[in-house]
């Protein structure tokens, strides 16, 4: 396994500051620092405060990630830098760094796509991805459908949300119910005490032919339900509908994402991302996965949140494939497609 | 001491090599300067990278490094602070701030009192008042040009050209209009050499976060009164 090559992984794409060391498939050590304390009473992530904090914390960060994988700088092989997609402000302060330990080690640059690093972090976990395999990543920033042949040359989108993502439904679910920011792990935490089919809320694009999301209609139905309740002086059951829009969300994501396994003749389903963590989905997603006879693999949560591990695990997948590194000038793409495992 | 001094704290991406000898005669290496306000993040290393080939020397021939901390827009701001961050982190040199305004001041010669001013977006300047080139007055201040009292002093750098109209006398030479890493090398190592403390390198943002905490949720039935 050492005469793999050392893999320094950076993400800054959105609030976490995320270094990592990979070698292989092997995490060897990692470190996060979030700036998701400083965003909760704005209700969502402000850009310009991800970005002030990156750049207090990166190189902190970098420190911690060497000193809990017991390595030097020196050591280091490749750098692999999130080169998009994700907030301008805020790749610029990663892919900066990324380049200076490039030029000071004299080392290759590797920028890639934040998307499909979500899906190679699984290797850390569960070992080499089948070929091929589809992926499901969700979380507030993200909510698609991939199908990855593989991880550094051929990865393909099949669908994606066309309004909000699933993370950002369950925020602005929240809000309504006045449960904390970030919306995921306060709803489902409540979910569990109510009841899913007390009400009935509509499933976007549920049916309609394509691996497409809409979590927008939801949201105003859930909104809607709220404001009858006030009006007409009933109390609000928030266990009811914290469940029964999760179950909405969770329905047309396991589904669609189990139909595209069918439909491609693929055995292997990745859920990443920070609401991967969900429990609903997890319970739906391994039971259409079990009768689908389809092998479920997600990631452990501190995996599929955003970190430098899921960076540094593909950097380690696209120098194992031979491709060239990036160039200094390097530029940042907020929407780097995810057909670009590696950006140009 | 071989140093690295850039800035991109303005439309300008500025880089230079600058040597101090032991009595402090001061020697560029290399330096190089482009203006282009939205590709800081691709030109600055390249450039880094391309004058170590001009000055001969390799990265870990330097002693250390100056950047400038602002003020500045934030984005081009943060490429230079943390491109020299990890750079000092992997090199193990130290790294100082230079204030962009003080490098500014410091390139226009001056004997006598000016102002120098860059652009800060949103219809304001960042700005500082020197007595000469290298004795600034005060705190470096964001503000409308209209509302600035400038004494009717000469004005110097891009802050001043764009606002001429409105500012008035001092204008006619606002030259340099950017910061240039060659002068912010030299007035880092003579400050260094005097033994004065430069600045950590932390930004200069002068500004808050634009951030509003949310109200209440908008209804969504708009017969709702
Ligand atoms: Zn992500």
């Amino acid at each position: 396994m050492s005469d793999l090559p050392l893999i320094l992984g950076i993400e800054s794409s959105c609030d976490e500051t995320g270094v990592a060391l990979v070698r292989g498939c092997e995490l060897l050590g990692d470190s996060v620092a979030s700036s998701v304390d400083q965003h909760v009473r704005f209700g969502g992530v402000v850009p310009e405060v991800a970005s002030r904090a990156h750049l207090e914390a990166m190189t902190p960060t970098v420190r911690r990630a060497l000193d809990s994988a017991g390595a030097k700088l020196s050591d280091v092989d490749a750098i692999a830098v999130t080169a998009g997609p994700g907030l301008a402000g805020a790749l610029l302060v990663g892919v900066s760094a990324a380049k200076a330990y490039s030029m000071a080690l004299g080392k290759p640059l590797y920028g890639v796509n934040h998307l499909v690093g979500h899906v190679a972090v699984d290797q850390l976990e569960h070992g080499p991805l089948p070929k091929p395999a589809i992926a499901l990543l969700v979380s507030g920033g993200h909510t698609s459908l991939l199908l990855v042949n593989d991880l550094a040359t051929d990865v393909v989108s099949l669908g994606d949300t066309v309004d909000d993502a699933a993370g950002e439904a369950y925020d602005k679910v929240a809000r309504l119910l006045e449960l904390p920011y970030p919306g995921g792990p306060p709803i489902d935490k409540a979910a569990q005490k109510g009841n899913a089919k007390a009400m009935r809320f509509p499933r976007g694009k549920w049916g309609d032919g394509t691996y497409d999301f809409s979590f927008s209609g939801l949201k105003t139905a859930v909104a809607r339900h709220v404001e009858d309740a006030d009006r007409q002086g009933l109390p609000l059951v928030v266990a009811d509908i914290a469940a029964a829009f999760q179950e909405s969300v969770v329905d047309v994501l396991t589904r669609k994402a189990v139909d595209a396994c069918v439909e491609h003749g693929v055995s292997t389903l990745v859920i990443s991302g920070g609401v991967a963590a969900n429990s609903a989905l997890r319970a739906l997603a391994e039971q259409r996965c079990r009768d689908a006879g389809i092998e479920l693999r997600v990631p452990r949560p501190r995996l599929c949140t955003d970190n430098g591990a899921m960076i540094a695990a593909l950097g380690a997948e696209v120098v194992a494939a031979g491709l060239p590194p990036s160039a200094l000038d390097l530029a940042t793409d907020t929407s780097l497609p995810v057909e670009s495992p590696l950006a140009t | 001491m071989l140093l690295l001094a850039f800035d991109t704290a303005t439309p300008a991406v500025t880089a230079a090599i600058g040597e101090s000898a032991p009595d402090g005669a001061f020697t560029l290496r290399a330096g190089a300067s482009s203006v282009d306000a939205r590709r800081h993040g691709e030109l600055l290393s390249p450039t880094v990278q391309r004058l170590t080939e001009e000055a001969g020397v390799t990265l870990a021939d330097l002693d250390a490094i100056a950047v400038g901390i602002g003020p500045g827009p934030y984005t081009g701001l943060r490429v230079g602070l943390a491109t020299a961050h990890a750079l000092a982190d992997a090199l193990g040199v130290p790294c100082h701030g230079v204030t962009t305004l003080d490098a500014l001041a410091f390139a226009t010669g001056r004997t006598e009192p000016f102002l120098a001013m860059t652009d800060a977006r949103r219809k304001e300047v960042f700005w500082a008042r020197y007595d000469d080139r290298l004795t600034r007055v005060g705190e470096v201040g964001v503000a409308r040009p209209a509302e600035l009292d400038t004494g009717g002093l000469p004005l110097v750098g891009d802050g001043a050209r764009m606002y001429a109209e409105v500012l008035g006398a001092g204008t006619a030479d606002p030259a340099p209009l950017h910061p240039d890493a060659a002068a912010m090398a030299e007035l880092a190592l003579l400050r260094l050499s005097r033994g004065v403390e430069l600045p950590a390198p932390n930004p200069l943002y002068l500004r808050r976060p634009d951030a509003v905490v949310p109200g209440a949720p908008k209804k969504v039935r708009q017969w709702v009164k």
